[in-house]
């Protein structure tokens, strides 16, 4: 319950100060501060700038007609009141006015149909991609699998931006868009993206791509982009899926073609290093330092940076009975889950190193001195 | 039915009860009426309670005052209990005060339901809000409670909220058939359908749709129940079920619950504004044939709420165009409330100014909402602050002013006392500037890429989200001032006329203020 004064009183001020600020953004939207931005991104795709221009047609559309029923009402207001003098006229019908007022609304509604369902059809071709990419929603990250590369990981939010949930000023560069693995896409090809969820429903956003895509359990949802300009692009998860809704972004970098390639080398190089290095004995010190980044990562969300979680729906691990509990017990349920619980089965999510360090941290660490530790190759052996 | 409608005549004609059996066993359409209002204006002050603590939450970055599972507790609590506890209960009310009145009908057709339904409505809000002291605590899905969020996933207390949800739909399919069937059968002589108060059109129309689609309701909530707890899977895809369907029934439900909240608010406009004008409705054929066909073509768009599901391409077209079409009968409504304005005689008592302010608030929700009938663009408006604001202005501004405007100018005929004008007036200027305040920054944000429903939002939403807090807190807070003005016009207003207002005309200014106990016991002849 710390509210910062001073923050407060700064806030307070700057919406007026800041008054003059978006009006000249109205009138020049190229130079609008992002504090003060006020409408849609035009985005980076063909599709984006097709919406972007409904959106602006509707807009102004909106504006004409509002003003005209503003007008009549506001001159009546003024003119046509009791304390005028204004005696009031009979009439209560007219068919001519009422047969105009619905027949102009629905021709200009048929106009504007016809962009609209344009676009709507372009937005759903998803024929002649170039390559795809299956998207997973879970709670609360995104797993992008690269469909033929043989090339799959989870995007969780970055943690700097979850180092300052509970700050009162957080100040992370991109603070609840950034992610610790950037989903990458090549510049100028056709990226179709199936979309799927692993356990609730998400919506997978980028606004500059110009839509979002809901991820349902059961359902495989398509999709597509081809965005020209190399650059990193932000969105969030726009469908309520439960307490972290709110901290799993999605960040797309979109590299040219060699820089992609080169990527994609290195990514499947990395991901067999890793898997390489579960064969070895891993030491106790480096387990709890692995396992710690892990946790800070994929369990921190419920069951808290403290290990207290949130009972009775988050279990704490300090001093838990799974964590205190028989190891083939904690690493079981690490690694499988509890159905109808919100713990996940961790299995498909993490490499047997992984999976054997968040264990070992986790029987280490709030005051769990259990002094035991699981090795890579008794994960494996599990599986 | 000329027998029921002269029961009530005669010398064993009696007073109210004494003491609280006269509200626990009320069968008196005005008493019953109360208490809904009452039981409303209470909830509407939770709901509000809810939402400023939410919007202190977002009143700047980071987390200061709530945990995320808080967080979505409060604005789940504060969309059932505005939704299901303030705004469709505040219309019961009024029809139970004003429909008899109206059409000339000594009382509802069917009292001791009557008595049920209401008595249904706090006992189910207090089974909602219970679960705020249970283990597993309150509902966090959102009012639109999509599973699997709401079914494998929801806490146990999800059984009581369900449970609540069945109550409440037999209370409101109760509280319509008695609407319809005093309509229908309890209209006075000459009192012909084409001469109804507007008021009472939209609430027959409404009773339709609320008998319509609560069962759709309550189809849904059940099969969340037996998903639950006896092993179905209608929304479990590991078990071959859709979480899609889902979705499907409760916006099959959802459409017409909207224009279950907002059909009443066109009528008590469509009184107002000709009785502050002094002058006739304009079209009021119109207006009942644009009612219907709002009303209909509710059934038939809800797929625009899930655009961005998945849908074929012929689907989405298909919702794009019903949905545009909505547009053509409320653009109607709107354009005769203004021609009934124009070249009449106006003043502006509280009553109008609400009337007014909810033409030009409305109007703007409106306009939102045919733009977010166009499916590609709505692929970017979904699910972000742009949409909340939509649905808060045709909401709030929307239908909770027009339930101001409503209690403004029939309070005097319900208590007999006027209420202080000057206060009102300052209600409704504080109301309106705040108001615009709260929700119009939302617009922006939400263009700007602010998703719905997240506890915590980027910096660059910072100011607009302070703006918007503040407006918040004013405008809930100026609400404690309507309640005062209620309080103070029932206690020591001036007496009112029984015309109360010079231009207003209608069965029900035609009796003595306050209205008695028992009224309309000879029908009276409508010519």
């Amino acid at each position: 319950m710390s509210v910062n004064g001073k923050w407060m009183v700064q806030q307070l001020g700057k919406p007026l100060a800041s008054l003059g600020a978006l009006l000249v953004a109205l009138g020049a939207p190229q130079v609008a501060l992002a504090e003060w931005e006020v409408n849609l991104t035009r985005g980076v795709t063909d599709i984006s700038r097709s919406v972007y221009d409904i959106h602006m047609i509707l807009f102004w559309i909106c504006v004409v007609i509002g003003t005209g029923v503003f007008a009549v009402m506001i001159y009546s207001i003024f003119k046509h009141r009791k304390s005028q003098g204004f005696v009031p006229a009979k009439f209560h019908h007219s068919t001519s006015v009422e047969i105009a007022w619905t027949v102009i609304p629905t021709v200009l509604l048929i106009v504007m149909a016809i962009p609209a369902t344009v676009a709507m059809i372009e937005l759903e071709d998803n024929s002649k991609s170039d390559m795809t990419i299956q998207v997973t929603g879970f709670q609360w990250k995104w797993q992008y699998k690269y469909l033929g590369e043989d090339l799959s990981f989870f995007s969780n939010l970055s943690e700097a931006s979850r180092d300052q949930v509970r700050s009162d000023q957080p100040d992370a560069e991109n603070f609840l868009l950034d992610v610790d693995k950037h989903l990458v896409i090549p510049a100028g090809k056709k990226v179709r993206f199936l979309i799927t969820s692993n356990d609730v429903i998400h919506s997978w956003w980028v606004p500059d791509f110009g839509w979002k895509q809901d991820a349902i359990p059961g359902f495989i949802n398509e999709a597509w982009t081809r965005v020209d300009e190399p650059g990193i692009y932000r969105g969030q998860c726009t469908e309520l899926c439960g307490v972290d809704h709110g901290y799993m972004p999605i960040v797309v970098e979109v590299k040219p073609q060699a820089d992609y390639d080169a990527w994609m080398v290195e990514q499947k190089a990395a991901a067999e290093a890793a898997e390489a290095s579960g064969d070895r004995e891993w030491a106790m010190d480096e387990l709890i330092a692995k396992g710690e980044k892990v946790y800070m990562t994929y369990c921190v969300a419920c069951h808290q940076a403290n290990g207290q979680g949130i009972p009775p729906a988050f279990p704490p691990i300090a001093g838990g009975p799974i964590a205190t509990g028989p190891i083939e017990g904690h690493l079981d349920q690490a690694m499988n889950g509890v159905p109808g619980t919100a713990m996940q089965a961790f299995a498909a999510q993490l490499n047997d190193v992984d999976l054997a360090a968040v264990v070992t941290y986790q029987r280490n660490a709030f005051g769990n001195d259990m002094g035991d530790m699981v090795q890579p190759a008794t994960v494996k052996a599990a599986r | 039915m000329s027998t029921t409608a002269t029961t009530g005549e005669g010398e064993h004609h009696h007073g109210p009860a004494k003491g609280i059996g006269r509200w626990l066993f009320a069968t008196n359409h005005k008493d019953i009426g109360s208490m809904y209002l009452w039981t409303a204006l209470f909830l509407f002050m939770l709901g509000g309670a809810f939402a400023m603590v939410f919007r202190m939450e977002l009143f700047q970055p980071g987390l200061q005052l709530l945990e995320p599972e808080w967080f979505n507790r409060m604005f789940t609590m504060h969309g059932l209990v505005m939704v299901f506890g303030a705004v469709m209960p505040a219309w019961v009310g009024f029809a139970n005060w004003q429909i008899p009145l109206m059409v000339g009908a000594p009382d509802m057709a069917m009292p001791r339901m009557n008595l049920l339904s209401f008595w249904l409505l706090p006992t189910a809000m207090l089974v909602m809000v219970s679960t705020f002291f249970m283990d597993g605590n309150a509902p966090a899905f959102g009012w639109t409670f999509y599973a699997p969020l709401s079914t494998t996933f929801a806490p146990d207390t999800t059984d009581f909220f369900i449970f609540g949800v069945h109550l409440l739909g037999i209370s409101s399919i109760m509280g319509a058939i008695n609407v319809i069937v005093t309509i229908v059968n309890l209209r006075a002589p000459g009192m012909t359908l084409m001469k109804m108060p507007l008021f009472v059109w939209t609430w027959l129309i409404t009773a339709f749709l609320l008998i319509a689609v609560m069962p759709v309701l309550a189809g849904v909530v059940t099969m969340m129940l037996t998903d639950r707890n006896f092993g179905t899977a209608f929304f479990d895809a590991s078990g071959g079920g859709d979480p899609l369907m889902f979705q499907h029934i409760f916006w099959f439900f959802g459409h017409p619950e909207v224009y279950i909240m907002i059909l009443p608010a066109f009528g008590v406009v469509s009184e107002i504004i000709p009785t502050f004008a002094r002058k006739r409705l304009f079209g009021y054929e119109s207006m009942v044939y644009a009612t219907g066909a709002i009303a209909f073509l509710s059934f038939i768009v809800w797929g625009h709420h899930m655009f961005a599901t998945g849908m074929p391409l012929a689907g989405e077209l298909y919702f794009m165009y019903a949905t545009m079409l909505i547009a053509v009968p409320t653009g109607v409504k709107v354009f005769n409330w203004v021609a009934t304005m124009w070249r009449g005689s106006m003043t502006f008592e509280t009553p109008m100014l609400f009337a007014i302010g909810f033409v030009f608030l409305f109007t703007i929700g409106g306009l939102t909402g045919l733009m977010m009938a166009m499916g590609p663009a709505d692929m970017q408006y979904h699910s972000t602050y742009f949409i909340v604001a939509h649905f808060h202005y045709v909401l709030v501004p929307g239908a909770v002013f027009s339930l101001m405007a409503g209690v403004y100018y029939w309070l005097p005929k319900w208590c007999g006392n006027m209420y202080d004008e000057r206060l009102g007036k300052i209600h409704f200027w504080i109301s309106a500037i705040s108001v615009n305040v709260l929700f119009f920054p939302m617009h922006f944000v939400g263009l700007a890429g602010m998703p719905r429903r997240v506890p915590d939002y980027p910096l660059q939403f910072a100011d607009f989200n302070a703006i918007i807090s503040i407006g918040g807190f004013v405008y809930g807070l100026s609400q404690l001032l309507f309640v005062y003005i209620v309080i103070k016009a029932i206690r020591s207003g001036e007496p009112a006329t029984d015309q109360v207002w010079e231009g207003a005309k209608g069965l029900e200014w035609q009796m003595p203020s306050p209205a008695p106990f028992h009224t309309h016991t000879t029908p009276p002849h409508v010519d």
